[in-house]
């Protein structure tokens, strides 16, 4: 089981210059480690060594990095932070792309569009809360046992799935120019959902049982915060670690939205 | 007359969790589910290959659910209870079915039905698969139904809340659970819930290794309190190691056994020290060495004999890839848009994180620690299959000796059921012991996560509304009982935060240094093979850690979102069931799945055909163990050989079974 994978060389030393804050309200500061590299090693493995040896470059002891993980394979989106400069998950990120030579330079920030809770660990509570409110599930006659679900075609599995390997990770809020932070969560309701949340309606309104929903879901998309706010500035699915297709979405329910619209005002509700 | 303010606590988001609270929120008693992360966010996401079930395509070659059930006894060299692993393959069919109900994007056959792919243990395709990336979808699938209840107002999520102990009243036959004492990571607030049933589905406990498969949050704390605070802990030597990982500077990343389901060769250079690339050795000159040993199941026997067979070649004959414990996956005769389709999670991974696309290249892969079989112990009501005789081995096409009815293994609703020998506190998932024996089968733990939650969710309900709780119900008990647990939780991390700045920083109680060496230790002495002499020494290592760890110093005095010190504080819990772990290990002198002690090479049906269970003293902290019989009476034990060819008389043997 022993790690193989040693290459044998020399260690290097990679500088993490990390963008740090105690809590909400509180200013921002910057410290910078030095950390050797061990083989294989990201960012994750690196904030590890960091935790048990918390002294910054200049000597000075501070206390260990709060970042938020769990899966460290890219799958839960718990990681997601700003790696110099460009929003990503960071166990996924190795420092032998990211910094191949002896003393080169990391940077890492928390997300800017979510409250900070404390160093790189944000507050992406919004996210799930829009998801409530395009009611992202599908409406099931409860556990029952009632036999088997609705046949699908390879084809239309292929589009659901792409949809629902979403980690909820925000990769695309932070990268979305009509997302702004917004602090006080009883303003969420009414301020924009972004990119994610839309392609998730879209992904229950793909689905027989789901669609069942879907003039809710698109009555939700009408209003304030909906898809109106969407600039189609597609930065968003530059950004999406899944690749999502993000603006395939947005148009989806675009389109799906203005037909509902026409509808609801023809029944005059 | 039941109260209407009762309430169950559920611990744990993953698979088992949230299947849980839907069944629980289902009967309409609210619920208060607690995660350290968002539940979305649990480990179960990380969850690859699949999930297993009889299905028709399958059952008209001859498969049953109740080759299911015994594939899985078998696999798991006869140590699990029968009834409830029985009740359990009859019920996956059922699971398949409400998952796919709830929108879950299964692969699809052309005729859009569901796709099925062979997985290890088995000679049946039977199971069922979203990419390679199933845990994702299955877990995002009972997360959307949990959402709904969430939004319905019957279900309260506790995120980013860790549970500390479980609150008890009571003494002897009177002793049950009645709540929890769970801390808000980010006020770092302690505070106790009260409840009238406490499940607990907070998963395995891979970072006691150091490296594994596992998510960072799988310390097997939580199961370390409860076991602190009286729960039996069972079978804790099971630990499975995975045959096929690729390591990492902070974790080991798995390469899900669908690998081998769909076709992928496990093989190493037949000359030593060979430096031809892969693509250049010819085919004659590369050894498959688990087909030339196992000609039925070939890749796929079960996950210890891989590892076994791999640790062999590598450590015993020295033919690892570069003279390293390494062998080649190799998937490259496969067609590359095929391996998109059905793997393409997994081929991902590899890119991702080894640089190299295995589509071309064969992956070269290690072992790694993946899973406890061991957890938590649980009881259960046997059903109403009680046959005169054990039945012998169910072979392909038999009829099977019982019927898929609900209850013949496990009586539905029993309030016992998967309940710990405290009343009213439940395990369910990978901290319950049940169900996998000695090893278990791939893509089995998602369905017994799924199972314990759909199923045995009912019986929580009964035990709450007709049980003690019926007439004492958590509310009207006095607050003293949740106070003092709380206070005690309080003076612990006050004490934690207390170590900082109180030396010299000495590396000796750095808190990661001692997770460091207690991973690097267990690794060492008690994964693959395991010998007496080395656990002696591993258990004197543990001590001296511990002692260690009474002085463990902290560097973060915050009191807010203070995640070393919650790290710190696992540590603690984590060096107890690591003894715990060696401790059972050692006394198991018996070789039997998972668990390999070279000085005691043979399976010993007579002395430890048994259940170890594990028992905690507060007072001098040590670990009592001591053998519970195992329900065998539903089929006889045999031996587990998977139809293995000795050199000796390669190529002699028939092959075992047929695929059908
Ligand atoms: C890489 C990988 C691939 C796998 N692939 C497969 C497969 O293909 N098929 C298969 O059948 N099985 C597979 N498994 C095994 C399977 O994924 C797990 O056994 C299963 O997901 C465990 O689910 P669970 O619900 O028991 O717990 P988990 O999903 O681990 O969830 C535990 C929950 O408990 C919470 N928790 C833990 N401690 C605390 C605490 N102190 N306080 C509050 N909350 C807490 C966590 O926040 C989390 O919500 C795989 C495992 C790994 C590691
Ligand atoms: S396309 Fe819309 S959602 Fe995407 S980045 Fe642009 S404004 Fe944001
Ligand atoms: S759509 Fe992509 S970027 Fe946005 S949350 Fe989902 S996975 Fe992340
Ligand atoms: S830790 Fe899960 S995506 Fe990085």
């Amino acid at each position: 089981m022993g790690n193989g994978a040693n290459s044998g060389g020399r260690t290097r030393n990679v500088v993490f210059r990390i963008k740090r804050c105690d809590g909400p309200g509180k200013p921002s500061r910057w410290e910078a480690f030095r950390v050797p590299v061990e083989p294989n090693a990201n960012v994750i493995s690196c904030l590890n060594w960091i935790a048990a040896h918390p002294v910054t470059m200049d000597g000075r002891p501070t206390t260990p990095v709060v970042w938020d993980s769990n899966c460290l394979e890219e799958v839960c989106g718990a990681c997601t932070m700003v790696i110099n400069g460009r929003v990503r998950q960071s166990c996924s990120c190795l420092i032998d792309e990211y910094a191949p030579n002896d003393g080169d330079t990391i940077t890492l920030e928390p997300m800017s569009k979510f409250p900070v809770v404390r160093d790189l660990w944000v507050d992406r509570q919004r996210l799930f809360e829009g998801l409530k409110k395009v009611k992202a599930w599908a409406p099931i006659d409860g556990t029952y046992s009632l036999g088997d679900g609705p046949r699908e075609s390879p084809a239309q599995q292929h589009v659901r799935y792409a949809l629902s390997t979403c980690m909820s990770c925000g990769c695309c809020l932070e990268a979305c120019p009509q997302y702004l932070k917004e602090e006080d969560a009883s303003k969420w309701d009414t301020a924009f959902v972004g990119a994610a949340i839309i392609s998730q309606a879209r992904l229950f309104n793909e689905h027989p049982t789901g669609a069942i929903l879907k003039d809710d879901r698109l009555d939700a998309l009408l209003g304030v915060g909906g898809i109106n706010d969407c600039g189609n500035a597609q930065n968003c699915v530059r950004v999406c670690p899944k690749d999502i297709p993000l603006t395939e979405s947005i148009a989806a329910i675009g389109r799906a939205a203005t037909i509902h619209g026409f509808k609801r005002f023809f029944r005059g509700a | 007359m039941t109260s209407t303010n009762q309430r169950v606590i559920i611990v744990g988001g993953g698979l088992a969790g949230l299947a849980a609270a839907i069944r629980v929120a289902e009967a309409g008693l609210p619920v208060d589910l607690f995660s350290m992360v968002p539940v979305k966010r649990s480990h179960s996401v990380c969850a690859q290959g699949g999930i297993n079930a009889c299905n028709e395509v399958a059952r008209q070659q001859g498969y049953s659910e109740y080759q299911h059930f015994d594939e899985t006894i078998y696999g798991g060299d006869f140590l699990a209870d029968q009834g409830p692993v029985l009740e359990m393959a009859n019920w996956a069919p059922k699971i398949i079915d409400l998952l796919d109900r709830m929108g879950v994007p299964f692969n699809r056959t052309a005729e859009g039905r569901r796709d099925l792919r062979l997985f290890g243990g088995s000679l049946f395709k039977r199971t069922h698969f979203s990419g390679a990336t199933t845990g994702q979808q299955l877990l995002y699938a009972l997360d959307e139904q949990v959402r709904r209840f969430e939004a319905e107002g019957k279900v309260s999520k506790y995120e980013f809340w860790e549970f500390l102990r479980p609150i008890l009243v009571g003494q002897g036959d009177q002793r049950r659970c009645v709540g929890i004492v769970a801390q808000d990571m980010r006020t770092m607030q302690i505070r106790p819930f009260r409840a009238d049933a406490v499940v607990m589905a907070t998963g395995g406990c891979g970072l006691i290794f150091g490296k594994s498969t596992n998510s960072v949050i799988c310390t097997g704390g939580a199961a370390s309190r409860c076991y602190q605070a009286g729960a039996w802990y069972g079978n804790a030597e099971m630990i499975q190691v995975h045959p096929t990982a690729i390591p990492g500077a902070d974790k080991c990343r798995l390469m899900s056994e669908s690998a081998r389901g769909e076709g992928g060769r496990v093989w190493v250079p037949r000359k030593k020290g060979d430096t031809r690339r892969p693509k250049d050795i010819p085919e004659n000159e590369r050894w498959y060495f688990l087909e030339e040993r196992y000609p039925a199941y070939g890749n796929l026997v079960p996950r210890d004999i891989a590892t076994r067979e791999i640790f062999d070649v590598c450590v015993n004959e020295g033919m690892g890839i570069d003279g390293q414990n390494m062998v080649y996956l190799d998937l490259t005769h496969k067609d590359p848009d095929y391996l998109t389709e059905k793997l393409g999670g997994i081929m991902e991974i590899y890119e991702k994180f080894v640089g190299v696309d295995p589509r071309y290249e064969p992956m070269k892969i290690f072992p790694s620690v993946h899973y406890s079989m061991g957890g938590l112990w649980t009881t259960f009501t046997p059903g109403a299959y009680q046959p005169a005789e054990p039945a012998g081995k169910h072979e392909p096409g038999m009829i099977p000796p019982v019927g898929t009815e609900v209850g013949q293994g496990m009586a539905y609703g029993a309030p016992n059921n998967m309940m710990t020998n405290i009343a009213g506190l439940y395990a369910f998932g990978e901290v319950n012991f049940a169900y996998h024996g000695a090893t278990r089968l791939g893509a089995n733990a998602l369905l017994s996560c799924i199972f314990d939650g759909l199923f045995n969710g009912v019986s929580v309900v009964n035990y709450v509304r007709e049980g003690v709780p019926s007439t004492q119900p958590a509310e009207s008990l006095e607050a003293a009982c949740f106070d003092e647990a709380s206070s005690a939780e309080q003076a612990k991390y006050d004490g934690l935060l207390a170590t900082v700045g109180t030396n010299e920083r000495d590396e000796k109680f750095n808190p990661y240094v001692i997770a460091r060496e207690m991973g690097e230790e267990m690794t060492a002495a008690s994964t693959v093979v395991k010998t007496g002499p080395r656990l002696e020494q591993c258990l004197a290592k543990l001590a001296e850690l511990r002692e260690r760890y009474a002085r463990v110093q902290l560097s973060d005095s915050a009191g807010w979102t203070n995640q070393s010190l919650s790290f710190a504080r696992a540590v603690g819990d984590m060096l107890i069931l690591a003894e715990v772990i060696a401790k059972a290990g050692l006394l198991r002198e018996e070789s039997r799945g998972s668990h390999k002690r070279l000085d005691f090479p043979d399976r010993d049906d007579e002395r430890f055909g048994k259940a170890s269970v594990a028992e905690f003293d507060p007072a001098t902290g040590e670990h009592r163990i001591f053998w519970r019989d195992v329900q065998t009476n539903l089929v006889k034990p045999r031996p587990r050989t998977y139809g293995k060819v000795e050199s000796d008389q390669k190529g002699k043997q028939e092959p075992v079974g047929s695929a059908g």
